[in-house]
């Protein structure tokens, strides 16, 4: 048999160039952790501002005029260092404040920033893709094996173990790096020594934010400078620290190596399922080894949020206010347009899709970073049941929430054994994992064409039944949810979330119930999104996207966790100021990232919790 | 040059200390001494501001500490030595004493890594090591040696002994004794009489979050009772 | 004779090379109050734990009322009769006093899996009952999270109560309180034991109260039992003088 030796070669050599880049990014996101705690969403902006600097600084400005080799280089670390500067600035500015808040708030905060920087890239660099120069010196190709490997990509291959090396260098011989290795132990501890950790922490999102955007700019001489770069690196950079185990750098070489190589090996091996490999080691370490490969646990015990009293009842006239707003609209509605129409449709579905992921979050004191997953997997078996069994939309509608809570069963089963951050990141997994099913699954799932169609029967394709329709079924979930919470169940939820010590100790099993309440929440998010299907028509991988996971883990955020009228009023105000931001303006984005760093700085309880008053 | 006033604190919703007082001269050791549980190690923390009080006031050569970070606290010169030693497991015994390090103060002999290692041989001997590969007594010794490096000008030593060989805490009090002579000033906490009464000068003793008793060293030594009463059962 | 309700033979864990526990074996009779301590570091905690299943032991039987129950988690030690408390109170933070109690007695009652009745009357007179015996029926609609440190102990109690229990595992019962409360809470923990044949294990650190209540006294010293019998004759014993204060004591 003849066995291509050559073409394994330079696949194992492109696994390391690719290593290497995610390396350069995983570290500084790893760094950050180690000493902060936080799990920093807009390193991938950092990435995306280090290409989009480096092009520029490239392309204009004195290095342009340099020209050359250290006209080229000078532009790199430009970017590099500048991006390490806004890096700095973001901890001073922001997350300064948030470093005794919840997680969730930190998430929040970072991702708001994701959303700024979007908006900034485009207004500064357009929506055009842009091609940076090859770097000098290193144009050409050589041959390795008999087969012509590019010069840039063995240059990355060296960069990452270099990098590497200058870090540890940095870490155990500078007092800096001895200081960073004691906080990630002990903060507190390496405080009582007289250690100011403000201007630690500021050292380390520099050092990180560095790291990200050299290796952003080291990208531009192979491959287009895009508003994508950030979410698409973000993501693999979660799955590299996660692997590696959150806060170590010897981790997260190791895990850069294993991805980088799962990618170039796996495409020769299982060309159908690259991308759900990657996942699939990561959801089998975090099950098999929660800390990562080579992390040690969390060494100080994430600090619990303080459990919130109990707040009382809606306060009178917003309840009726609430009751007389939904009659108004049911009213209303008749004189309304298709556009209107279609807009409230969607927003009882999102309504319906935020109050479901409430359930883990609010009562079961779980994160999802994935709900998509459950949304899709119920539009999905709408869809499916259509295009294959030509099923209508009643049975649809009645086969997608247990098509959904079945894989909530399933993923949940995995997940509801992990906290924190790792849950979340479990969770973010398990849905890139269904995502990465829809689109390359393409005989079944149509990829990324989707499945069109998928409309509403007869009776209920107008656009005002379809609302009552979308509007009663909404209600109706909202309601069941609402029954849940007040049962012995949802006690018990709520039991085991405020002290899961004292639930084990009245015999409660912590496990079951929040595996129930994943299965559950998931189920209604499959309704939501089998409702979403049919009032779109279509089903495309993006209803299981993690764009998506983040509409719903913000529109609960915003509306704050402890009630079930939180999610209600975020959902409704994150959709509402999304569309109405979309129409008044071009950079939504920004503005809406604006808004939710001001609702994390300055209303950490939520929308609703704002209205309400703030003691029971 | 400590004077702790009134002092209250709580652990969440826990009420742990009812209003300690208790002061510490320039030069002196001074120790508290009481059960597990007495309050011993959260009127350590407190001080420190670890644990912000909930009341009382703590003044440091005549400065108020309140609203300071525990690392303002530890600048103006109070050394911590935490009562599980707290070593950083990765880091070497250089490693851990750089942490320490903070610049000298006036009118005072800098403390030094070479310094250190005269006052505690052993350490001297494995400087490569990773501090979580010690045994329990060369940790106590590290942690005290790491704090000195912040040439602080009063120790808080939080239960040095525990745990600790007989031989051990026999070294531990020669080193101490080298650094009384010294003149720092040390608040010592300890539930085990006969190693604290080896280097204190005065003892306050601390039942249920108050100081209950306080007196010259020698004198609670002398009364039988009143060990009996606040510390066996 | 009666068998014990909780008997513990041969007891030992190793941590990392320490035996923390080393081979500790007695026995508990219904309606005793066993008070256990020991200096600093004696290994307390870990033979608490290893007595409420939160630890597993490497040597040794607990046996309840006679069966072994040696390995079983925490929340199947409830369903055979144990109800505990903790040194730092843990109940629901957010909910009322009232349904924290409600809740230990839908679990006692195996009716937690119920999604869709609603749970506001479900138990509610039994919960009231239980609460009055503790002297906090006067606050039941109260949040756990906003009450003061003693009421939550008290709370605690009266939901280690809920399932009829025939052995209370109390740790540091009075930490944390008011040394004035302390007595109080005893007393009538005390009387409970003595009217339900509730046997009592506690370790405490207040002397006034182990000495104040306990009707029989357990020292431990690095891991082993050093002394057993009544107060007074605890106190006496040299070892565990020598234990607490020092040899030069």
């Amino acid at each position: 048999m003849a066995f291509d030796w050559q073409g394994l070669v330079v696949q194992g050599l492109n696994g390391l160039a690719s290593a290497s880049s995610l390396f350069l990014v995983a570290s500084g996101l790893t760094v950050i952790f180690g000493v902060s705690r936080i799990v920093n969403f807009a390193h991938g902006s950092l990435y995306m501002l280090g290409a989009y600097l480096a092009w520029t600084l490239t392309a204009h400005g004195p290095f342009a005029e340099l020209g050359g080799f250290w006209g080229f280089w000078g532009a790199i670390l430009s970017a590099a260092l500048t991006v390490a500067a806004l890096g700095a600035l973001v901890e001073m500015l922001v997350l300064r404040r948030l470093y005794q808040a919840p997680e969730l708030f930190q998430l929040l905060a970072t991702f708001a920033l994701v959303l700024i920087v979007q908006d900034v890239a485009l207004l500064l660099w357009g929506p055009d893709d842009k091609f940076g120069p090859r770097a000098p010196l290193l144009r050409g190709a050589t041959e390795i094996f008999g087969a012509r490997f590019p010069l840039y990509e063995l240059f990355l291959i060296a960069v990452g173990p270099v990098v590497l090396g200058l870090l540890w260098l940095l870490l155990h011989r500078s007092r800096f790096g001895i200081l960073l290795r004691a906080a990630t132990h002990d903060r507190e501890m390496v405080a009582a020594l007289g250690v100011d950790q403000k201007r630690l922490f500021t050292g380390v999102f520099a050092l990180g934010a560095g790291l990200a955007g050299l290796g952003g700019a080291l990208q531009i001489p192979r491959e287009a400078v895009t508003l994508h770069m950030d979410m698409a690196v973000i993501v693999e950079a979660f799955v590299v620290v996660v692997i590696g185990g959150l806060g170590s750098l010897g981790g997260a070489a190791l895990a850069a190596l294993i991805i980088g190589e799962l990618h170039a090996f796996g495409i020769l091996v299982f060309p159908r399922i690259t991308l759900v490999l990657v996942f699939l080691v990561m959801a089998v370490v975090l099950v098999l080894r929660p800390q990562g490969l080579l992390g040690r646990g969390a060494a100080t015990a994430p600090v619990a949020a303080p459990a919130p009293p109990l707040p009382g009842p809606m306060p009178g006239p917003l309840r009726w206010a609430a009751i007389a707003a939904a009659v108004a609209l049911v009213g209303v509605a008749p004189f309304l347009g298709d556009y209107p129409l279609i807009l409230l449709a969607d927003f009882s579905v999102l309504v319906l899709f935020a109050a479901s992921l409430h359930l883990i979050m609010g009562p079961g004191g779980m994160a999802s970073f994935g709900h998509a997953a459950y949304f899709g997997a119920g539009a999905y078996a709408a869809a499916l049941l259509f295009k294959h069994l030509a099923a209508p939309m009643e049975v649809g509608l009645i086969a997608a929430p247990f098509a959904a809570g079945l894989v909530g069963l399933l993923f949940g089963w995995f997940c509801v054994r992990l906290s924190g951050v790792y849950a979340a990141m479990l969770t973010l997994a398990f849905a890139q994992i269904a995502w990465s099913i829809s689109f390359q699954w393409v005989e079944v799932t149509g990829g990324d064409n989707g499945i069109l169609g998928v409309w509403p029967s007869g009776w209920a394709r107008g656009r005002l039944v379809f609302f009552y329709l979308s509007l009663a079924l909404s209600a109706a979930g909202v309601l069941l949810l609402r029954r849940i919470i007040r049962a012995p169940f949802g006690l018990a939820l709520r039991a085991q979330r405020d002290s899961p010590l004292r639930a084990e100790a009245i015999g409660l099993d912590g496990f079951l119930l929040r595996w129930i309440a994943f299965a559950v929440s998931a189920a209604l998010a499959g309704l939501a999104g089998a409702l979403f299907a049919y009032g779109k028509g279509s089903v495309f991988p993006s209803f299981l996207g993690i764009p998506r996971s983040v509409d719903a883990l913000l529109m609960v955020l915003l509306g704050g966790v402890q009630t079930l009228t939180g999610p209600i009023v975020g959902a409704i105000a994150y959709a509402g100021l999304q569309e109405q931001l979309a129409r008044l303006t071009d950079c939504w984005r920004l503005v809406l990232g604006v808004v939710i760093l001001a609702l994390v700085l300055f209303f950490p309880r939520g929308l609703a919790g704002a209205f309400r008053r703030r003691d029971a | 040059m400590l004077a702790v006033d009134g002092l209250q604190a709580h652990y969440g919703r826990a009420h742990i200390l009812h209003g300690v007082s208790l002061d510490v001269a320039a030069g002196e050791v001074a120790c508290l001494l009481g059960r597990n549980g007495a309050g011993k190690s959260t009127t350590m923390k407190a001080i420190m501001r670890l644990l912000p009080p909930t009341g009382g006031s703590v003044r440091f050569e005549g400065r108020d500490l309140d609203g300071l970070a525990p690392h303002a606290v530890a600048r103006i010169g109070l050394g911590y030595v935490p009562e599980e030693r707290r070593i950083f497991p990765d880091l070497t015994v250089e490693e851990n004493l750089e942490v320490g390090r903070r610049p000298p103060r006036p009118g005072q002999a800098p403390w030094t890594a070479e310094r250190l290692y005269a006052l505690f041989p052993s350490l001297g001997a494995m400087k490569k090591r990773p501090g979580g590969r010690m045994s329990g007594g060369e940790q106590q010794m590290l942690a005290i040696a790491r704090t000195l490096m912040g040439n602080p000008r009063l120790l808080l030593l939080d239960e040095p002994s525990e745990g600790l060989a007989p031989v051990v805490v026999d070294r531990l009090a020669e080193a101490l004794l080298g650094l009384k002579a010294e003149g720092l000033a040390i608040l010592l906490s300890e539930q085990n009489p006969g190693f604290a009464a080896s280097i204190a000068d005065r003892a306050y003793l601390l039942e249920t979050g108050q100081i209950r008793h306080h007196g010259p060293m020698a004198a609670v030594m002398a009364d039988a009772g009143l060990r009996a009463r606040y510390l066996s059962v | 004779m009666t068998t014990p309700v909780l008997q513990a033979e041969g007891l030992t864990k190793t941590w990392g090379g320490v035996r923390a526990v080393d081979g500790v074996s007695f026995a508990l009779a219904p309606g005793e109050m066993l008070a256990l301590i020991g200096p600093n570091g004696a290994g307390k905690s870990t033979l608490f734990n290893l007595l409420n299943g939160q630890v597993r032991a490497d040597a040794g039987r607990v046996r309840l009322a006679g069966d072994d129950v040696t390995g079983l988690p925490p929340r199947k030690l409830w369903r055979r009769g144990v109800g505990r408390t903790f040194q730092i109170t843990a109940t629901f933070a957010s909910l009322s006093v009232a349904e924290n109690v409600r809740l230990a007695l839908l679990s006692h009652h195996r009716r937690v899996f119920s999604f869709l009745r609603p749970s506001g009357d479900l138990f509610a007179e039994e919960a009231k009952e239980l609460l009055d015996r503790v002297g906090m029926a006067a606050q039941l609609q109260k949040a756990c999270g906003v009450l003061a440190y003693g009421d939550l102990k008290r709370v605690e109690l009266a939901m280690a109560l809920a399932n009829r229990p025939r052995l209370l595992l109390m740790d540091e019962p009075t930490a944390g309180m008011a040394p004035e409360a302390r007595q109080a809470l005893m007393a009538q923990t005390a009387a409970i034991a003595q009217a339900e044949k509730i046997a009592v294990l506690f370790t405490e650190h207040d002397m006034d109260v182990v000495f104040g209540h306990a009707a029989r006294v357990m020292v431990l010293d690095r891991g082993r039992l050093i002394a057993e019998g009544a107060p007074e004759a605890v106190r006496a014993d040299p070892r565990v003088r020598e234990s607490y204060l020092g040899k030069q004591g």
